[in-house]
């Protein structure tokens, strides 16, 4: 483990932020710290940066880093909404930290950097010329310029619309992987965590619920309201529960977190088993990939389903849903 | 233990870096200013080493001195009010419009501001005395001249705090509100107004602070029929010696400025930080704005109009007119009524004022970055609100106060000082340090932490931190500050008089001196000195303005 | 760039052009006989030629610390009495002498005071701890041009500043914040003893006006003062004909030797002083023949020593009372804060 967190707890004037954290996070990997607002993940991400007084023990490959102030810490934090330094140009703000360290051969470094975040060319601009896409690419390029043996991202994407969000984010992914950085991301977002992470941590009132590699979180979450957050459409109880995992040809469990692509309406012909989930469609949304239905199913409840474009059937139309097995977590 | 070992080490080392950075200050503060005062207050407590409070209590019983506290709080109310009413045109005027020459008149109204007392004084009463020009208003030796005289002083301070305010106001609420019907005077009763309150309520408070604690506009203009506590305590303290009286004055005007600026500071706290700041462009003036542009040319009458006197009065040579006052100026006056010749007083004052200016620049600076560091605890933000309230007490005592105290608090070591070069300069910067720290604090406040935390974060220490994010916001306000604490440095007279000797008199001081000799060449070389005097803060306030910092804002 | 320079000027500015920067202290105190201090009030003034020949004689620097007025000046050596700032102080005035003599201010003296010096000796210093070094009058003064345009006869006594036919003409310091307003007063006090609120009664009615100081007054208010005022009646001294002299072989203006109340001005060593020496030596210096008869020219007053010559004007137009009026200095210190509480009544109603 290169960074590892034992026991981490802070405080905002005697109300606990973060409690009790333990986290590692091997060298190479990314981890995404998922965590709905006010969930002390970003108090965590302060806390490793030095930012924040922390209890407990921060330690970067086995050495406790309490009396390290920010700047020795050779992390390299960037913000949700850049913070560039509005009176430095594009290429002295990337420069930065290497002319701190009178680095050799800034310029060719700084150029290299602009390729590698798109921006070739930027270098002469002025941060306020820039749009939001472009400062945090200049963000991330200043953050990387010193290979900074870890990487903390602060929401490094919330700041951008929609569309921008998710091609940055596979971009920021090959990015980081192109520099082989550790990195520590945090976000609500949970498209963003799989897109650029390795590795996940979700944190609820200030406690680590649960970590692990990505597909592990995601094919067991720890209970209910982390299903929720990390996606899943509904969780199921009871003898609902029964009926879905049944319907699966899964083992009976105590919950279970349905996406909402689980659920699919059967159209082919023949008689379905005792087991097939029936029930009649309340609601239909035409997208254009798919028909999004809910569907008040027997011995359920309402649930959603899709079906494909061209079936679209109508609210009070009885319907018969198909289970995917591996759109469905099981909670123990 | 190890976690408790880390835990402590935070605890202590924000606040012992509160404390690095206030500690000289702090120091000077105390030294130079709470030591010397509460020596003066201690005395009227203590007679021959005993502790007798019956005397000071007794003076509040007494029936003049309820009077003085009254005179003092209508005639600094009124002028504050009167203050408001004709900087809001003017504010807006000069903010928000464009028109020619409109930087001149922004720094021509704040002259005033630091224009000696006493000058100010005899261009008035040479205005208003029952032979001027508008002595037929019958103004002289009342309430009306005190008051024009405070509303002459400072209607520049909400002229430029509010003005601040307004020139960076969203433009687009005020048009919503007009989209949706409201009358350009509903649109300001109902969307502009709230919005600049926090900047009025907190210019209103400092004007207030300014009126309450005048000297020489009271003595000079009101004759002897009035007095506020600023002068009674003058008077009890240089002339009466009655120390218990003027310690139990200062102790209620210290009071009172303590509960002013804990008003002013929750005022700006309760400012919404929020709102969006969109500099407007300034835009032509319409037909519209004439009642705005009208009062503005009466507020500019009534700064005009006292120094336009002055300077026909220094152009006056017998019967005729000339420059021969001027050309005086390196003499020592008729019948040697000075010791240094006028040119000679004006390099001590440009010499004192660098070094005040230099003094309170470090020391404003240093309060400033204390002051705007973030707050971790609750307690930690009152340490910093009440650091920052404390470095605003010079404006709420007497000079005289000071002036003992500095005799008898400061004559020993290790501060075995009252006879110090560095005396006059320091008192100077005390005076400005208000200025300066509330020029810079706004500033630094505006300033998102995060970036020096990227910056650290980047591996930039502290010092590099702060060369990297706050000194390019700063240097400009800095400088803008440097021009407030000079200016205000040159025209200081309350604190120099006292303690300046006669071979270094500045300014100011000979000002007072020639004005008090006989001779008509004497009075003539007063004016004359007295128009180079505002000639030369005008000149360093056109600079301050080329910088246009929004300065005297959030006072 | 731009900023850069400016900060440079400043640092420049802060090293080389400030007061610090300049250090006069380091080399005046070199010199070899030692210091002597002189703490006194604002309108303190000596030609240079004198000083240079009092550190010639006396092989002591003389440095001077001069602010403040009298009453500033007094309250100041109260203050510091245990640790004074200096060495010999100059400028307390009669009234206000029993306040310093009280809190022990001063240490007595050996020397003989010059020839009619003695005259002007403080009553009741029986420790010679004053040397009076000069003596000049607070006057009623007024615009004779002025009269003599009116057709009307200038006034004469305090009663004639009351008469309603000089209504309105009359304008003097406060006695509450002017050392000339508070003599004014007194000679009022000597005059009508305790009639006088009745005298300041008559005289509010008449239309006295009352300013904070001297220089309102004069300057302001007067008709022979620099702002060209409407009044002709003024509060002044004795000595103030000699400077509005009309280069015609006369003066504008004259005092009313009636009115005069006669103040004097000491010397003293300070208890405590550094340098008791250079003390004694200095204020012998100031009854001397050089400080003696530049006091004129120099302070507007009047030397104490007989047979001192007088400049041409003074002796022409500065006409000095033969018997002003006075107040015992002990009356003064035990009652002034009564008939100063007691003016203030009167005069604001």
């Amino acid at each position: 483990m290169s960074l590892s967190l034992t026991g981490v707890s802070v405080d905002y004037d005697g109300v606990p932020a973060v409690v009790d954290v333990d986290l590692g996070l091997p060298a190479g990997q990314v981890l995404a710290v998922l965590g709905p607002s006010g969930s002390g993940k970003s108090t965590l991400l302060r806390a490793v940066a030095g930012l924040e007084p922390a209890r407990g023990t921060i330690a970067w490959a086995g050495q406790d880093l309490a009396g390290t102030p920010t700047h020795k810490r050779g992390f390299a934090l960037m913000f949700q909404d850049g913070q560039l330094f509005p009176h430095l140009t594009v290429a002295r703000n990337v420069g930065y930290a290497l002319r701190l360290r009178r680095a050799p051969d800034t310029e060719r470094r700084v150029t290299e950097l602009l390729e590698l975040v798109g921006l070739s060319g930027y270098g002469d601009r002025l941060p306020s010329t820039l749009s939001g896409g472009e400062r945090q690419r200049v963000a991330l390029a200043r953050s990387l310029a010193v290979e900074p043996r870890l990487l903390l991202l602060d929401e490094p994407l919330s700041a951008l619309d929609a569309g921008l969000r998710e091609r940055l984010a596979g971009e920021l992914r090959d990015i980081l992987v192109a520099a082989g950085t550790t990195a520590l991301m945090v976000t609500h977002d949970h498209d963003e965590a799989y897109t650029v992470a390795d590795r996940l941590a979700v944190m609820r009132a200030g406690r680590l619920v649960q970590s692990g590699a990505i597909d592990e979180v995601w094919a067991a979450p720890a209970d209910p309201e982390t299903a929720l957050f990390l996606g899943y459409a509904r969780v199921l109880e009871g003898t609902a529960a029964d009926r879905v995992l049944a319907a699966a040809g899964l083992r009976a469990a105590s919950a279970v977190a349905v996406r909402r692509s689980a659920l699919t309406v059967d159209v082919s012909e023949g008689s379905a088993g005792p087991e097939a989930l029936r029930g009649v469609v309340l609601s239909a949304r035409v997208t254009p990939d798919q028909v999004r239905l809910v569907v008040d199913v027997e011995g359920v409840g309402e649930l959603d389903a899709v079906a494909s474009v061209n079936t679209h059937p109508a609210p009070g139309e009885p319907v018969r849903l198909t289970v995917d097995p591996s759109r469905l977590a099981t909670i123990r | 233990m190890a976690r408790h070992h880390h835990r402590l080490t935070h605890a202590v080392r924000r606040p012992a870096a509160l404390l690095a950075l206030a500690l000289l200050p702090v120091l000077v503060l105390g030294v130079f200013f709470l030591l010397p005062v509460s020596g003066m207050v201690a005395r009227g407590f203590w007679v021959e080493g005993d502790f007798v409070p019956g005397g000071v209590v007794e003076v509040l019983t007494r029936p003049r001195t309820g009077r003085v506290v009254w005179f003092t709080v209508w005639s600094a109310g009124t002028a504050t009010v009167v203050s408001v009413v004709l900087g809001l045109p003017a504010a807006y005027a000069l903010h928000r419009l464009d028109f020619p020459l409109r930087r001149l008149v922004r720094a021509g109204l704040l002259v005033p501001f630091v224009l000696p007392t006493v000058v100010v004084g005899v261009a008035f009463l040479e205005l208003l005395g029952e032979s001027g020009p508008l002595g037929f208003l019958g103004f002289d030796g009342t309430p009306v001249a005190i008051i024009a005289g405070l509303v002459f002083f400072n209607a520049a301070v909400v002229i430029r705090a509010v003005g601040a305010s307004w020139e960076s106001l969203d433009s687009r609420p005020a048009e919503a509100a007009a989209a949706l019907g409201a009358t350009p005077l509903q649109v300001f009763r109902t969307v502009t107004l709230p919005s600049l309150r926090p900047a009025i309520v907190s210019a209103a408070s400092v004007v207030f602070l300014f009126c309450a604690t005048s000297f020489g506009v009271v003595l000079t203009l009101g004759g002897t029929e009035y007095s506020s506590v600023e002068t009674e305590i003058y008077l009890l303290t240089t002339d009466l010696l009655d120390l218990p009286a003027a310690a139990a004055l200062s102790i209620i005007q210290l009071l009172a400025v303590v509960a002013l600026l804990a008003v002013a500071a929750r005022l700006r706290a309760s400012a919404d930080p929020s709102v969006t700041r969109v500099p407007a462009r300034p835009r032509r003036p319409a037909r519209a704005d004439l009642p705005q542009l009208v009062m503005t040319g009466l507020l500019l009458l009534l700064v005009a109009a006292p120094i336009v006197t002055l300077v026909l009065g220094s152009l006056r040579v017998g019967d005729g007119w000339g420059l021969a006052n001027y050309r005086a100026l390196d003499s020592t006056g008729s019948q040697q009524a000075l010791v240094v010749p006028v040119t000679e007083a004006l390099a001590t004052s440009l010499r004192t004022a660098v070094d005040a200016t230099w003094i309170s620049l470090t020391l404003g600076l240093l309060v400033a970055l204390a002051v705007t560091r973030r707050s971790r605890s609750r307690a930690e933000r009152s340490v910093r609100t009440v650091l920052d309230g404390f470095f605003m007490l010079p404006l709420g005592v007497s000079a005289a106060t000071l002036g003992f105290g500095f005799l008898i608090t400061l004559d020993r070591p290790p501060v075995d000082l009252r006879d110090s070069a560095l005396l006059v300069p320091i008192a100077q910067a005390l005076v400005a340090l208000p200025l300066v720290v509330r020029t810079l604090v706004p500033v630094l406040d505006g300033i998102d932490d995060r970036q020096r935390q990227a910056a650290a974060s980047l591996g930039a220490g502290p010092l590099r931190t702060l060369l990297t994010v706050d000194v390019p916001v700063l240097w400009k306000p800095l400088l803008a500050a440097s021009g407030f604490a000079f200016a205000a440095s040159l025209g200081e007279f309350g604190a120099t008089a006292f303690l300046a000797r006669d071979e270094s008199a500045t300014l100011p001081v000979v000002i007072f001196r020639l004005i008090g000799h006989p001779g008509a060449m004497n009075y003539g070389m007063a004016l004359a000195a007295s128009v180079v005097l505002a000639v030369t803060t005008a000149v360093v306030m056109f600079a301050v303005e080329r910088l246009r910092v929004p300065s005297l804002g959030a006072l | 760039m731009k900023s850069s320079f400016v900060l440079l000027a400043c640092a420049l500015a802060a090293t080389s052009c400030s007061v610090i920067g300049g250090g006069d202290d380091q080399e005046s105190a070199a010199e070899a006989g030692g210091q002597v201090v002189l703490v006194t009030h604002e309108s303190f003034a000596l030609p240079d030629e004198v000083v240079a020949a009092f550190e010639e004689e006396s092989g002591y620097e003389l440095v001077i610390r001069a602010s403040g007025d009298a009453g500033t000046l007094t309250n100041k050596l109260v203050l510091t009495a245990d640790n004074p700032t200096g060495d010999v102080a100059f400028g307390v005035d009669n009234t206000f002498a029993s306040r310093a003599l009280e809190a022990g201010v001063f240490d007595g003296h050996e020397f003989d005071l010059p020839a009619g010096a003695g005259d002007f000796a403080l009553a009741g210093d029986d420790e010679h701890a004053l040397t009076p070094v000069d003596n000049g009058n607070v006057c009623v003064n007024v615009d004779d041009p002025w009269f003599t345009a009116e057709g009307l006869a200038p006034p004469q006594t305090f009663a004639d500043l009351a008469d309603p036919a000089y209504e309105g003409l009359f304008v003097l310091p406060s006695a509450v914040t002017s050392s000339v307003g508070l003599a004014f007063l007194l000679a009022t006090i000597d005059e009508f003893g305790d009639a006088w609120p009745d005298y300041w009664a008559d005289l509010v009615d008449n239309g006295a006006k009352l300013t904070s100081g001297w220089s309102e007054a004069y300057q302001g208010d007067f008709t022979q003062g620099g702002g060209k005022g409407d009044r002709p009646i003024v509060l002044s001294y004795d000595s103030s004909p000699a400077f509005t002299v009309d280069g015609k072989g006369g003066s504008t203006t004259s005092a009313l030797l009636d009115t005069c109340f006669q103040q004097v001005e000491y010397a003293g060593v300070l208890a405590g002083a550094d340098n008791p020496e250079g003390a004694e030596a200095l204020v012998e210096f100031l009854v001397g023949p050089e400080v003696q008869s530049a006091l004129p020219e120099s302070m507007y007053v009047f030397p104490v020593v007989e047979g001192t010559p007088l400049p041409e004007e003074w002796a022409t137009f500065a006409v000095q009372p033969t018997d002003p009026h006075e107040v015992d200095p002990a009356e003064v210190a035990a009652n002034r804060d009564d008939w100063l509480s007691e003016w203030r009544d009167i005069t604001t109603g």
